[in-house]
């Protein structure tokens, strides 16, 4: 299995064997269930559905909640696809994935939504310098210059301006895997992650370092 | 409030024994593992305790000596492994959470007024 659904609960620290400090993310991924196989002859691609954390039946559609009735395992707030990985061929709804799958993995990568900011402006945006706050500046925050007069005559594409910030989608790539507690389906993933706490993320073996084991 | 998940990680991160009960306005000696390559020694920093940051497993203090004249601060991780000990010396009577005034003052100024020892009985009651 590639990956997980999970749970950011926050930051901590740790220390290693050396005694050195290590801020950690904690997520609480798991325990998922598979929910869906999806084949290639049926659905034209091999994926398995995950389902995270559970919910009442009654606050799911009639049509989302007979999905689950079909396999009759127990109904699921949250649903994630995960492309095919070897060895994954025979998995069935209703098979568990926990955090065992990270075993012997050193690096992972951790998707989720960033906190959003709002309508920001430039300088939380964009981080750029505005203006002068003394000396009788009245651009202290503002907007500058966009752009040049009669040549080109218009503000070039891409120019950056206030505007919504946060809420997108972010992938934290390569994150080191600092430890699990498959007993309390938990991952400790060096560094920061995208999102806020109790925020869903999911988790994934790292695509750029397959290779490298710890 | 804090994560169940995260309470279990730093209760694994904390020492269990061997920690001073600290104070501010202590005056300390703590003793630091020092790696040097291979070899492992120790190094002496006494000072007093002017802060103490609470946090679980992130919990730190800040001692203050004023070494050849000039002021040194330095903020030990109270659960870090490189800790051998803390060697409490004397308590002073302080009436701040955070003794930073003391970065203003020199010589005499500077001094905490030594506490008076509390009966062990009353300090139980």
């Amino acid at each position: 299995m590639r990956g997980l659904i999970g749970r950011k609960l926050g930051m901590t620290q740790v220390y290693d064997q050396d005694g050195v400090r290590i801020p950690v993310t904690v997520i609480e991924a798991g325990a998922c269930v598979v929910v869906q196989r999806k084949t290639r002859e049926r659905d034209g691609y091999d994926a398995i559905q995950l389902g995270f954390e559970d919910c009442r039946e009654r606050s799911l559609t009639k049509p989302a909640a007979g999905r689950f009735r079909k396999t009759g395992a127990s109904f699921k707030r949250r649903l994630r696809e995960f492309r095919l990985e070897d060895g994954d061929e025979n998995l069935k709804p209703g098979d568990a994935a926990t955090v065992e799958i990270f075993q012997g993995v050193s690096h992972v990568d951790v998707i989720g939504m960033t906190k959003g900011r709002g309508f920001a402006g430039l300088i939380k945006r964009h981080n750029m310098g505005g203006g002068f706050m003394t000396h009788g500046g009245h651009s202290k925050r503002r907007v500058g210059s966009i752009g040049q007069c009669s040549f080109p005559a218009r503000v070039i594409k891409g120019q950056r301006m206030p505007g919504r910030m946060g809420n997108v989608r972010r992938t934290q790539q390569n994150l080191k895997l600092v430890g699990l507690r498959p007993e309390n389906n938990l991952l400790l993933v060096q560094g920061a992650v995208p999102g806020p706490q109790g925020g869903i993320v999911l988790v994934r073996k790292a695509c750029k370092k397959k290779d490298k084991v710890s | 409030m804090v994560a169940k998940g995260i309470q279990l990680i730093e209760a694994e991160n904390m020492r269990a024994e061997g920690l001073p009960s600290l104070a501010i306005g202590d005056a300390v000696k703590v003793h630091q593992k020092i790696k040097e390559g291979d070899k492992e020694r120790i190094q002496v920093f006494s000072g007093s305790v002017i802060a103490m940051n609470s946090g679980g497993a992130r919990e730190s203090f800040t001692v203050r000596r004023v070494s050849h004249g000039v002021g040194v601060e330095k903020v030990f991780p109270l659960h870090s492994p490189h800790i051998a000990r803390v060697e409490v010396e004397r308590s002073s009577h302080v009436r701040r959470a955070k003794l930073y005034y003391l970065r203003e003052l020199v010589g005499k100024k500077a001094r905490l007024k030594e506490k008076a020892r509390e009966p062990r009985s009353k300090k139980k009651a």
